[in-house]
């Protein structure tokens, strides 16, 4: 069981984010970097199901040279090996080529039976990178999981949805997202960390993965940032205090003036 | 006029209040069609007519709704290649945005996610967007292709209109790729008299003040006086009181409803990325300092476990 896990580089979830003014991409130097957090539930799975049937994990991130903390971390919880997509030229990708990348670094990889991602980035959120992903691979996608089962030759997954959930299943090689909860990503150990320092990470560039500068970046992207304004702040409210119990009344009062009683 | 294409979100037929709401902006951009995939079209007609719907677009075979997402995207992706939309419009879904990313790439079109509104601008699509929880506006146009522009439930009223909704049929042979992942059992855990979450007008959240599980009946007796969907965050989710599918945050759901009522949480960064842009926002928390009042229209200081209860039987009172 070979796997692919796609890691990205993000703001610390817990940071406020800002747009840069010059070029309106996300403002990555005024904010600590982390591995993107649902990220991390997938290397987590990615393990899980290779201590079950063996096979290799090789952890596949695009992103400037700083992302190589995050490929490290990776690493260091217990993956095999890394491939980094590094090119000055992807500045500003959007999600249709960032897919394109990560379809051709995947491809580079070979011979691979799954792959893993977080199901969005908690910076962009759009959660649209493991659908074009599988569409640019022709394979099928089996996303928002909260449960990975993989069989021979099969992969099934409990897709989350509102009121519960729905089982999906496929054959392999297949793109699998996971959510949230599914699992408890486990610590770097000091053994693991030591042990990354040695693991392989090759470092790819478009030329290498035979994609044209003027289809990825800023430039190649299929939708453009015309403006951005910081949101005007929300009026201060009223603040009170529940005194000997008319802290309903007080609420009441404030839900009928606006009808919502 | 150009055509506006709509995914229709249903069940069955049961159309969601968000296709009204996309409905309304496509009818700003175009002429509005109505695209319905699966079962359903009989009870569907009426009300997509009574919201502007000129045209709707009809793919009903079983192989459509019994795997995931693909079908629904080739679907479109023939609708667009017979009609040249000006866009097409979709929920932000879960299902919504991965049939807009596959749709993006069949199409060679650009994908906006999470417009909080859309406005025609000189033959193009300006989308606009609350990004990083609300704290920043973005608009955006999408540059090649067909806008492939996915919109928040709530985003904007839906406004009725009379539309014929005339019937069109959509026949689509699936390729092999879109039979690859098979739908074999839908688990519903809970079925109530609650709205959904994301498109409900009112919604009441506990988080870690709650205290356990079992006190989430307290959240749930005032969302059911008000009609409301019930909300948690993280801290509560993560205890395991409440279920996962009801985060709301910044690796959950955004809500924004006409009234976001938190109870016992905190507001941090997280949560606030979740609820930020609800119209109106208020607040019980026994923490006078706690960052959810800086965003409220409303705070009570004090211990939701006294002032929640009664708040609940005084709604149920009033409304008789």
């Amino acid at each position: 069981m070979n796997i692919v896990v796609c890691v990205k580089q993000v703001p610390d979830t817990w940071s406020e984010k800002k747009l840069d003014p010059s070029d309106s991409t996300l403002d990555r130097a005024a904010t600590d970097p982390v591995m993107n957090e649902m990220d991390e539930y997938a290397v987590e799975e990615a393990l899980t199901i290779q201590e079950a049937q063996g096979g290799e994990v090789t952890i596949l991130c695009m992103g400037p040279d700083a992302a190589t903390e995050t490929v490290r971390k990776a690493l260091s919880m217990g993956a095999d090996k890394a491939v980094h997509v590094v090119d000055d030229a992807l500045h500003g990708s959007d999600a249709v080529a960032t897919s394109l990348a990560l379809a051709k670094a995947v491809e580079h990889v070979g011979d691979v039976d799954l792959v893993l991602l977080g199901s969005e980035s908690s910076d962009a959120r759009m959660s649209v990178v493991p659908a074009m992903l599988a569409e640019r691979l022709g394979r099928p996608q089996l996303t928002f999981a909260k449960e990975v089962t993989v069989g021979d030759g099969t992969v099934s997954i409990k897709r989350l949805t509102d009121d519960g959930y729905t089982v999906v299943e496929a054959s392999l090689p297949a793109v699998v997202s996971v959510v949230e909860k599914i699992n408890e990503p486990r610590y770097p150990s000091f053994k693991g960390i030591m042990a990354a320092k040695k693991k392989p990470v090759e470092t790819l560039s478009l030329a290498d993965l035979g994609i044209e500068s003027g289809d990825v970046g800023l430039g190649g992207a299929w939708s453009a940032v015309e403006s951005f304004e910081a949101a005007p702040p929300r009026q201060a409210g009223t603040v009170v205090k529940d005194e000997g119990g008319d802290g309903a009344d007080k609420l009441l009062d404030f839900l009928a003036s606006k009808k919502f009683v | 006029m150009a055509e506006v294409l709509v995914l229709v979100e249903h069940t069955d037929g049961e159309v969601k209040k968000v296709t009204y709401e996309l409905l309304t902006l496509a009818a700003r951009l175009g002429e509005p069609s109505a695209v319905l995939v699966g079962p359903g079209f009989d009870a569907a007609k009426e009300s997509l007519a009574a919201y502007g719907a000129t045209k709707v677009y009809v793919a009903d075979a079983p192989d459509l709704v019994d795997h995931l997402v693909v079908p629904v995207a080739e679907v479109l992706a023939r609708v667009v290649a017979d009609s040249s939309p000006a866009a097409v419009l979709l929920a932000s879904s879960a299902d919504g945005k991965e049939v807009a990313a596959r749709l993006a790439l069949k199409t060679g079109s650009g994908v906006i996610t999470d417009a909080t509104d859309v406005s025609g601008d000189g033959g193009a699509v300006l989308a606009e967007q609350q990004v990083f929880g609300g704290s920043t506006i973005v608009r955006s146009k999408v540059s090649t292709g067909t806008p492939v522009i996915t919109v928040r439930p709530n985003s904007v009223p839906a406004e009725q209109t009379a539309g014929a909704a005339e019937r069109v049929d959509v026949a689509v042979e699936l390729s092999e790729a879109a039979k690859a992942a098979r739908i074999v059992d839908r688990v519903v855990e809970e079925k109530g008299e609650r709205p959904e979450l994301s498109e409900a007008a009112i919604v009441v959240s506990g988080g870690r003040g709650v205290g356990s599980g079992e006190n989430f009946s307290v959240i749930e007796g005032l969302a059911d006086a008000l009609g409301a969907a019930v909300g948690a965050s993280r801290a509560a989710t993560d205890a395991g009181w409440y279920p996962h599918q009801h985060q709301v945050g910044q690796t959950g759901k955004t809500v924004s409803p006409q009234l976001y009522i938190a109870a016992g949480i905190s507001g941090a960064i997280q949560h606030r990325a979740g609820m930020q842009t609800s119209k109106t926002i208020v607040a019980i928390n026994k923490d006078p300092e706690a960052p959810i009042f800086e965003l409220v229209d409303y705070g009570v200081v004090g211990d939701l476990h006294e002032v929640v209860p009664v708040l609940t039987d005084k709604v149920k009172a009033r409304k008789g």
